[in-house]
């Protein structure tokens, strides 16, 4: 389905991930982040940028790939998106959530 | 004289053995090289806690299911040395290959969460992913007297991704039938977004939980195990307590992938998607749960895995282009407990679906729907991996790319 995010038109599924990162830019990233309570700064981009070239390459995300190779320590991760960090980081990256088989 | 080299007789290395013997002709020595003794009926891991199997139906020699012309090398692997298309064997020895097949697996690796190891493990927190705790477990659950059971993934990917849902519903199904479900409080604690995550099973599944009484806990990163105060704790300092864990470890790929720098962080190793050929070199090849695709780890998946790779090395030996044809293709019985199961089958791109297999409209095994078919298709299997699927024999109506008829997809969007 479309949803119109910080006035674009972008695909989104259900849950409300983007389903095309092409169609992601900063400002739906930002306001992504608004609708989960983010306030989004400097470390929190870097992070993002993290995910999304992670996903370009087909990696499979995980706290502790991030926590290995990302900009940020696992804690740190969490205190920039308190609850369900990789959850929430991956819809304001316009990636899919990670998931299970069902 | 051509070397065609596996590595691991498992699921995965075993049946590429059965393919590969009668389709490659003398001028092919066949070598297949691992150190266990026992083949174990992995899924049967998941009953053997409830005293539905006993340890004795789960485990033959390993050296029955090789066939002959194929030479089992009963040898730890130290490492691959993929310059050389050699192996270092953990005597010492080298072995010369020019098709290596890497068949390795997935094992837990409970040193990773920090405390887990402590003076609980095997005591109040065991993993039933081993012959060694599932057994262990059994004993536990057999005099224990209820409390907290707390159902537990570290990380993904796991191996049976549904196993630990599918424990927590037979748990539930077996304090039931002794009579002590009420003395019982069961949580089930996941570092995914819930129980189910696709959108289709959370809608026909999601309600199975709250039937049977089930917390769930989600999102739960474990930072480390609490052993004084019977805790697991998370990265968010979330606690959840337990009196009996029962958790499924990190899983990793074997160390000697790691030892020959080839893995990922997981020691899985990199893996083409639809063609099952590694990125590390040509002539290395990965099946099952040692690879680094998106797909499940699973038996049924190695299964189907390993009739487009038989296909894939035939073509490499006549030096033909490969077959992009792997599609993630997996099919899994999920027990809900109570004499009832459900089926599930999906591929790379298609999630779980409603709908009947293998027949399209017929059946006689429903799709994503608890029944008692599906229960006694689940238990009838064994019989299958042992005479069947381990040597290699297709198994009727069952393809290796998903079949498409006979299910009701949503408009595609994944």
């Amino acid at each position: 389905m479309d949803k119109e995010i910080a006035g674009m038109i972008v695909a989104v599924n259900d849950e409300g991930y983007l389903t095309n990162l092409e169609q992601w830019t900063k400002e739906i990233g930002e306001a992504i982040a608004g609708e989960e309570n983010i306030a989004m700064t400097e470390q929190h981009w870097k992070v993002i940028e993290f995910l999304q070239h992670a996903h370009r390459n087909s990696e499979a995300l995980s706290i502790r790939s991030l926590g290995k190779h990302g900009p940020v320590s696992i804690k740190e991760f969490y205190v920039l998106f308190p609850g369900g960090p990789l959850k929430k980081a991956s819809r304001i990256a316009g990636i899919p959530k990670p998931a299970s088989c069902v | 004289m051509n070397k065609l080299l596996i590595l691991g007789a498992g699921t995965a290395g075993t049946m590429m053995a059965n393919h590969l013997r009668p389709r490659l002709d003398a001028e092919w020595e066949i070598s297949i090289v691992d150190q266990e003794e026992t083949h174990y009926y992995q899924p049967g891991f998941l009953f053997l806690p409830f005293d539905i199997y006993k340890p004795k139906q789960l485990q033959k020699r390993i050296d029955k299911f090789v066939p002959a012309g194929v030479n089992l090398i009963r040898q730890g692997i130290d490492r691959i040395v993929p310059d050389k298309n050699e192996v270092v064997l953990t005597n010492g020895k080298e072995l010369q290959y020019d098709i290596l097949i890497i068949a390795t697996g997935t094992k837990i690796a409970p040193q990773e969460v920090s405390g887990m190891l402590g003076p609980l493990w095997q005591k109040d927190i065991f993993d039933f992913y081993t012959f060694a705790g599932a057994k262990a477990l059994r004993d536990k659950i057999r005099s224990w007297p209820g409390g907290k059971m707390v159902v537990h993934i570290c990380e993904m990917p796991i191996k049976c991704p549904v196993a630990p849902l599918e424990f927590a519903f037979l748990a539930d199904s077996f304090f039931v039938e002794k009579g002590m479900r009420d003395r019982v409080d069961l949580t089930f604690v996941t570092p995914l977004s819930g129980a189910f995550t696709k959108p289709t099973a959370t809608e026909k599944l999601g309600h199975l939980l709250a039937e049977k009484n089930i917390r769930i806990v989600s999102d739960f990163a474990i930072e480390r195990i609490d052993n004084e105060n019977h805790k697991l704790v998370d990265y968010g300092g979330q606690e959840v307590d337990f009196d009996l864990l029962v958790t499924v470890p990190t899983n990793m790929g074997d160390e000697a992938i790691a030892r020959s720098g080839i893995g990922d962080d997981l020691n899985f190793v990199p893996t083409n998607n639809a063609t099952l050929q590694t990125t590390i070199k040509d002539n290395i090849f990965a099946i099952g749960d040692a690879t680094n695709v998106p797909a499940s780890k699973a038996g049924s998946v190695a299964h189907f895995e390993s009739e487009i790779l038989t296909e894939n090395i035939l073509r490499y030996v006549r030096g033909e282009p490969l077959k992009e044809e792997f599609d993630g293709h997996a099919n899994c019985f999920v027990e809900t407990g109570h004499g009832k199961a459900l089926l599930i089958d999906f591929n790379y791109s298609h999630e779980p679906v409603e709908g009947t297999f293998p027949f399209p409209g017929v059946g006689p095994l429903t799709l994503l729907k608890e029944s008692r078919m599906n229960h006694i298709g689940k238990l009838a299997f064994r019989w299958v991996y042992w005479n069947m699927l381990l040597k290699g024999r297709h198994i009727p109506f069952v393809t290796a790319q998903m079949d498409e008829r006979g299910k009701h997809f949503r408009e595609s969007e994944v």
